[in-house]
């Protein structure tokens, strides 16, 4: 394995994160903190409890949810995406580099900065509402494999955008409604009955649900489906990247 | 000694049914500067990036240090430095830092003494901590080349390396690349500029539509192709050539203070005696004689031409 290269990709990516640190981390949170305004205190105190927590309290693992997910997608996507637009691209693809490789670097500092700013976030919910982790490590789990898995759609993402305008479709018109219908602001007990169904359709869901069950140790769906969804969702990440390899699909002739 | 690249019956073709190389088997020396000449769209960045693992292969097979360009990729690449046609570089990157990502990519531990002399080579230590967008469109081409340079590697593809390049980075990257041949480093470069392959290459490869048209040492592709040109200079001009000369391919000059005569290097005759006794029993008084060698260009132009008749 050529770490050399992974921990080269890894270290410039995540210079850019910290060059542009306002952009990253700085907006993420302070967007958050307006949902805690509005949703949390606004709104949330003239709400009943849900599954006996408070709403603002609800909402924690929702939001964190919310924004490493768009996260991990748009740095992901940014991360490939910007040496193609540039065509410095040739670079990793004519190193001694595994296509795997490539994946572990963007993908890695895509994550990392997900993470950072999912802990940020739980950090600042902490100064809205008394928010309690009744399981702090499976908590980072959940966090760490949505943030992944959103990372490797980020990168099929990339790699399969033509232009700018490509890259924000993706996100704008089927991630941010399948985000925010996955239950970040409410439980799926509230819906109607058929949209209790149709929802179950939806990835985020699962992983929003399962981040919660961390936090409250209640969950929409259980805790064994949310893991197997999160592992399907990224076999499924998995083979289409393997496929975008193999076929130089829009990275070679 | 084996060759360090050997390309055989290399086939690149499109799913539109274009053909960029067409049957191209070319072996390439350890340590030599081979000049890959061709007007646009000759196949000649198609070449390289199949060599570099950038472009896939339909048919045939390429090998760099005995191994197969797909199969050992790690082996391959790692000896390869590529310095592209075009300025694709990260505008907010600094020069240190985007040299030492080219580092890391080629497997290679950090070395920050060895980065610092490639940026000293290239007269860009200076600039190492300035950003990409403040440096101009020369400086740009140094930081490619010194990426390319990053790796130690044992062969350097330029590929175009002097489009849109000053006087002075010219003599830079010529002085670079004569150290790198020094060095025993191996160099492929493409161009349409003739006179760089005149100037450096060890051997000449003419490329066009997909077809390698001949690839001979420059020195004696020069002698084989090349036709010669003398030049007579008179004591007094003629107003008319002598009728004995008729038939001779001379033709008068400066108001016939000269005449000038071509003929064919690689002839086993060049007809210059007789031309010379010819004029000498027409009592005509020479002053002086030059002979011109016919240029690269000239013979390259004379390939294509031919090739697309």
């Amino acid at each position: 394995m050529n770490l050399y290269a992974v921990r080269a990709i890894y270290s410039f990516e995540m210079a850019r994160t910290f060059r542009t640190m306002l952009q990253s981390i700085a907006s993420p949170v302070i967007s958050t903190a307006l949902y805690f305004v509005v949703f949390g205190s606004a709104i949330g105190s003239r709400m009943t409890m849900i599954d006996g927590v408070p709403y603002g309290v609800f909402i924690v693992p929702g939001l964190i949810m919310l924004t490493v997910m768009m996260q991990s997608v748009a740095n992901a996507s940014f991360g490939i995406y910007f040496p193609k637009f540039l065509g410095t691209i040739y670079e990793p693809l004519s190193a001694p580099i595994s296509p795997w490789e490539i994946v572990i670097g963007y993908v890695g500092a895509a994550t990392t900065k997900s993470i950072m700013i999912g802990l940020i976030i739980l950090a600042v919910s902490f100064l809205f509402v008394p928010v309690t982790i009744a399981h702090p490590v499976l908590m980072l789990c959940f966090l760490m494999l949505t943030a992944i898995s959103f990372s490797l759609l980020g990168f099929i993402l990339g790699i399969w955008a033509r232009s700018f305008e490509q890259l924000n479709l993706v996100p704008m018109l089927i991630l941010t409604p399948l985000v925010f219908l996955g239950g970040s602001f409410y439980s799926i007990d509230m819906l109607p009955p058929v949209w209790q169904t149709v929802t179950l359709f939806n990835p985020a869901v699962y992983l929003i649900s399962g981040f919660r069950w961390a936090f409250f140790d209640t969950a929409d769906v259980s805790i064994a489906v949310s893991l197997l969804a999160i592992g399907v969702f990224s076999a499924i990440c998995f083979a289409v990247i393997s496929w975008m390899f193999a076929t130089g699909y829009r990275l070679k002739n | 000694m084996p060759p360090i690249i050997d390309v055989q019956h290399l086939i690149k073709s499109y799913a539109g049914g274009g053909r960029a190389l067409d049957d191209v088997s070319v072996e390439i020396e350890s340590g030599e500067i081979l000049a890959l000449l061709g007007p646009n769209g000759a196949g000649k960045t198609t070449l390289i990036s199949i060599i570099c693992g950038l472009t896939r292969i339909t048919e045939g097979t390429v090998s760099v240090g005995g191994f197969d360009v797909v199969k050992d990729y790690r082996k391959t690449r790692a000896l390869i430095g590529l310095v592209p046609q075009e300025l694709m570089l990260e505008p907010f990157e600094t020069v240190f830092e985007t040299v030492s990502l080219s580092r890391g990519l080629f497997g290679c531990k950090p070395n920050k003494s060895y980065i610092e002399s490639v940026l000293s080579q290239l007269s860009l230590l200076d600039k190492k901590d300035a950003q990409m967008k403040e440096l101009s469109g020369g400086m740009k081409r140094r930081v490619l080349i010194a990426k390319a340079l990053s790796h130690e590697p044992k062969i350097l593809f330029l590929d175009e390396p002097t489009a849109g390049v000053d006087v002075e980075l010219r003599r830079d990257m010529w002085n670079v690349v004569t150290e790198l041949k020094q060095r025993g480093v191996t160099i492929v470069l493409t161009t349409h500029y003739i006179e760089e392959a005149e100037e450096i290459a060890d051997r000449v490869a003419v490329i066009n539509g997909g077809k390698i048209l001949l690839i001979e040492e420059k020195d004696k592709l020069m002698k084989r192709l090349g036709t010669k040109q003398l030049r007579i200079e008179l004591q007094a001009p003629i107003t008319t050539l002598p009728d004995s000369l008729s038939d001779v391919d001379v033709q008068r000059a400066d108001d016939g203070m000269s005449l000038i005569y071509h003929y064919d290097v690689k002839a086993e005759r060049t007809g210059i005696t007789s031309l010379l006794s010819t004029l000498a029993s027409e009592g005509i008084v020479l002053r002086d004689l030059q002979t011109y060698q016919s240029s690269l260009e000239d013979i390259f132009v004379g390939l294509v031409t031919e090739e697309n008749k």
